[in-house]
């Protein structure tokens, strides 16, 4: 039994008929090809699929497509323009915040979110935020001073994201 | 080029764009035309006999197009999974090297072990369906704990019982020698905890046949995909090379866990042509923990003798080594050659015995883990070093470096097969201590105390041997493979390259650090150039990423294509510029006669080259693309000490990590950023195994207990510190690039640093011992089983 499902995604608007049971980082990867938020985990802790949820971020494994009816979804395709980076993507990219890039967009998408909520934290708020999101690579020192970087070059900048 | 040579430089990753963007393509993100899914069907006993299968419910579910089980694969004739390397126990006889087929047909001997295969148009489908098919086991009794597996009366693995090998190493007569004119003897049973890799991506794979030309493809989330080319190809579908293409696209993580020829690969790869459809299969966590190869998992038993001055005479070893139930493509290697040469570690210990029994048990097979051997042989070392420093009241950091191999000692054979090129551990200790204020701990040991903290210093020293491997040696100590590297420069007719290597990225940036090697050795920037890496079809043949050998065995093969092409390039310069070739100098990205302002750059000898109007073509082939192959003449030595600082609280056993400082020796760095981020991954890594992490299964039913990230401890953000990383460089003398490698230093030298510090956090409670990880829980109980006696501040 499918069940219509409708949402803008990355500013554009999408809809699809999917089983009840599809996921919303399923239907983002499988129905819409946006393959940049990951799959890391079934238990909903390492963070991998985070995107925002009508700005906010959520770990899309834990959500239902059908749950996000009329949201407005932004993934880590949709963070920037396609001409400049995000100051977050940005950051990591200058302190090295990423290796493997598999854990890299929900971190930076939970980044994003962090900052949002407070615009200047301090490394244990950092690691503290950061607790959902697992990377095996980099032992979070230059995720960590990535994260203290983005937010302060999104410092004033209320639009970013 | 700038005026700034780029290797030694913090370059930014090329690979990062993709990345940060989405745009990166993991196997997952592989969708074929007609694509199908696989489900693997797994055993959910440890140890049963299958009587039938009934799979016709399945068959007929919705959306299936087929089950195929052990059965269907040996009827096609499909081999096992090969073992990649031969062990021969110390009375001669070969290992004992049971099938292992990609699907069970009689019996299981894992929980995890693949049974049938369902293939259908959506995973979910396939999934649903399994849960129709009928297994009639018969569960038997399992053999879990390392301990048990040589216990008469425990079940059996296989029907010749459940000793792999029983291997040596060293002179034990000049041992039992020493050890009878010792001053003090130290002793030390230590477990190293069983632990999973757990790079992020979980593993996943794509057949997909062509029927219109014969030919197979398989994507897969490999390390090493020539070598997952040549043992399915060879060994188990029987598929000739130039017919069987695989692709490693970007993949995330491998950490030594995606080295191996896993038995899903043969499966999608063979079942593709089954169902003349690509067939994908991606494992969930719960899957990879169950059928990832895992690490570790030793049980030992060691001596150390000293004289009266605390000088190490000699060291005896016994380990127990748990394989799993079937050998893994480099298992035996693991706890003999990387483990048992590494045992003189930093030190002049002059003789030297280790005697391991690698053993069957009824669980996952273990396999190399980041380090691979060395973090088991640096940690039982350092352990005992320091359990003698406290034992004879000698200062731990005087005690090693009465003992460190004299600088002026290199090259230095140790007693254990090994021979250092070259090192420095007086300076790394040096700067370690300095960095950590090793000085200054006691005053800080004394403030914690005032506030009811137990504050602790440990320190480790550690030697690896990486770039693996000069073949002739591997081949001689069992492996079955050459271990050179290849690369392939290709210079296109403008001036810009592309460098194909057959190591393979999955993290480590060699897209970046590659390119840096190229940049400079060209002279061209660094945007000119492309490195190219993961299939089989663009890359003429390589070994893979592990054991630390991409930039000293890889980075090496690419110095040696770089010269091919230079040394063409002055063929035709000097033909261009009407000199003689011994006058043409390269320098800058200009071929230039001597003594002369007259040059050619570097682009207008490549274009030269693919439009030869002017051109030597009597002597000399257009094009300038070249292939080179690089056996390493020697192992590479990086060394180094780690210090961490560690506060216990009491009341709750749980262990903050207040400083950690790494020096390391890696020989010439070419991106100080990447091997800064190298250490800080590993020493993460290596600090979740001495806290937080470990394997564990039900010692009588075999079920994986910590079977997801809800069980599993991995280290987060908020249970690590930042780290104070330096290095310390002293060159390698064999290879072209100086190199020595950086990727499993961390995961080496962090157990037994932060061991030795919780141990020596505890001293208050007469704790001379703890095994592996350190939980709040372990240590909680420890303490409220000691009575703490009055020690002053040290």
């Amino acid at each position: 039994m499918a069940t219509p499902v409708s949402m803008k995604v990355n500013g554009k608007t999408t809809s699809a008929s999917v089983e009840p049971r599809t996921l919303l980082v399923q239907y983002l990867r499988e129905h819409l090809g946006l393959t940049g938020t990951h799959i890391g985990c079934d238990t909903s802790q390492c963070g991998a699929c985070v995107v925002h949820v009508d700005g906010v971020s959520v770990k899309s494994c834990t959500m239902l497509a059908v749950q996000a009816e009329g949201a407005t979804i932004t993934t880590i395709e949709g963070l920037a323009n396609d001409e400049t980076l995000h100051p977050m993507q940005a950051a990591f990219r200058e302190h090295h915040g990423l290796q493997c890039g598999f854990c890299t967009p929900g971190m930076v998408m939970s980044a994003v979110d962090l900052v949002r909520h407070n615009p200047k934290p301090s490394d244990p708020e950092i690691r503290e935020w950061l607790e959902g999101n697992i990377c095996r690579c980099t032992g979070y020192h230059n995720i960590v001073k990535a994260v203290k970087a983005g937010a302060e070059a999104m410092g004033g900048s209320a639009s970013h994201g | 080029m700038g005026d700034v040579p780029s290797i030694g430089s913090p370059v930014r990753r090329k690979e990062d764009m993709r990345f940060l963007t989405g745009q990166g393509t993991y196997t997952d993100d592989i969708n074929r035309p007609g694509q199908l899914y696989a489900y693997v069907l797994r055993s959910p006993h440890a140890h049963a006999a299958i009587g039938s299968i009934d799979s016709a419910a399945a068959k007929a579910a919705p959306g299936v197009t087929a089950v195929f089980t052990g059965h269907d694969m040996v009827a096609d004739g499909v081999g096992g999974l090969p073992c990649g390397w031969q062990i021969h126990s110390k009375d001669g006889s070969p290992m004992v090297e049971p099938p292992h087929m990609p699907l069970v047909t009689d019996t299981v001997r894992h929980v995890g072990d693949p049974v049938a295969v369902i293939i259908a148009d959506t995973r979910e489908q396939a999934e649903d369906a399994a849960e129709l098919i009928e297994i009639d086991y018969r569960v038997l009794p399992a053999v879990v704990a390392t301990t048990d597996a040589l216990t008469s009366g425990k079940p059996k693995v296989w029907d010749t019982g459940n000793l792999c090998y029983d291997w040596e190493i060293g002179d034990r007569a000049a041992v039992d020698a020493a050890f009878a004119k010792a001053a003090h003897v130290t002793k030390l049973d230590l477990v190293n905890n069983r632990l999973v890799a757990n790079p992020m991506e979980p593993r996943a794979a794509i057949g997909d046949y062509d029927r219109g030309t014969g030919d197979y493809t398989l994507y897969t989330t490999s390390q090493n995909p020539h070598v997952i080319r040549l043992l399915m190809g060879a060994y188990v579908l029987h598929l000739p090379e130039h017919k069987l293409r695989v692709v490693a696209p970007d993949v995330g993580g491998g950490f030594g866990s995606k080295i191996y020829h896993y038995a899903e690969e043969a499966i999608v790869t063979w079942a593709s042509a089954k169902v003349k459809r690509p067939v994908k299969w991606t494992a969930d966590r719960s899957e990879a923990f169950l059928s990832d190869a895992q690490g570790r998992d030793h049980v030992s038993h060691a001596e150390l003798a000293l004289d009266a001055d605390g000088k190490f005479l000699a060291l005896r070893v016994e380990t127990t080594a748990n394989l799993g139930a079937y050998l893994s493509t480099f298992a035996p290697a693991i706890p003999t050659i990387l483990y048992a040469t590494l045992l003189a570690g930093t030190y002049t210990t002059p003789a030297i015995h280790c005697a391991v029994k690698a053993v069957f048990t009824h669980t996952i097979p273990v396999d190399a883990y980041r380090g691979a051997g060395r973090p088991e042989a640096t940690y039982l070392l350092e352990r005992i070093v320091d359990m003698a420093a406290a034992e004879t009241g000698i200062d731990p950091g005087e005690l090693r470096r009465r003992n460190f191999i004299p600088r002026d000692a290199y090259p230095y054979q140790t007693p254990v097969a090994l021979n250092y090129d070259s090192g420095d551990y007086f300076a790394t200790l040096s700067m370690a201590q300095e960095a950590a204020d090793y000085a200054g701990f006691p005053a800080r040991q004394a403030a914690a105390r005032a506030k009811g903290k137990l504050r602790g210093i440990g320190m480790a020293t550690y030697i690896e041997a990486c770039g693996i491997a000069p073949s002739a040696v591997a081949g001689a100590l069992g492996a079955r493979a050459g271990l050179y590297e290849t690369a392939e420069v290709r210079v296109h007719p403008t001036g810009s390259v592309t460098v194909f290597t057959g190591t393979h990225s999955h993290g480590q940036g060699h897209e970046t650090t590659f390119a840096q090697v190229v940049a400079d050795g060209l002279g061209i920037p660094i945007e000119q150039i492309e490195v190219v890496h993961g299939d089989t079809d663009k890359i003429p043949f390589g070994m893979g990423t592990y054991g630390s050998r991409s930039l000293a065995v890889g980075g090496s093969a690419v110095v040696k294509a770089i010269d091919k092409v230079v040394a063409k390039g002055r063929k035709i310069a000097a033909h261009l510029l009407e000199a003689a070739e011994a006058d043409i100098e390269f320098r800058d990205g200009k071929f230039q006669v001597a003594g002369t302002d007259r040059s050619k750059s570097f682009a207008e000898i490549a274009l030269a080259a693919y439009v030869p109007h002017n051109y030597p073509i009597e002597t000399l082939e257009p094009g300038l693309d070249e292939t080179a192959f690089y056996d390493p003449k020697n192992f590479t030595y990086p060394s180094g000490c780690h210090i961490a600082e560690v506060e216990i609280d009491p009341d709750t056993g749980v262990t903050k990590i207040v400083k950690f400082t790494a020096a390391d020796d890696f020989g010439r760095i070419i991106n100080p950023m990447i091997v800064e981020g190298q250490v800080h991954g590993g020493v993460a890594q290596g600090i979740g195994q001495a806290l937080m992490e470990s394997c564990v299964y039900d010692p009588v039913s075999g079920q994986l207990l910590t079977g997801s990230y809800m069980d599993y401890c991995m280290p987060r953000a908020d249970d690590l510190p930042s780290f104070d990383v330096a290095t310390n460089t002293t060159l390698c003398t064999h290879n072209p690039l100086g190199v020595k490698g950086c990727g499993e230093a961390g995961a080496i030298g962090a157990p037994p640093a932060v061991m030795n510090a919780v141990i020596n956090a505890l001293k208050p409670y007469g704790i001379t011992h703890i095994d592996m990880p350190a939980t709040p829980q372990k240590l909680w109980r420890l303490i409220a089983d000691h009575t703490p006696f009055p020690v002053a501040a040290e």
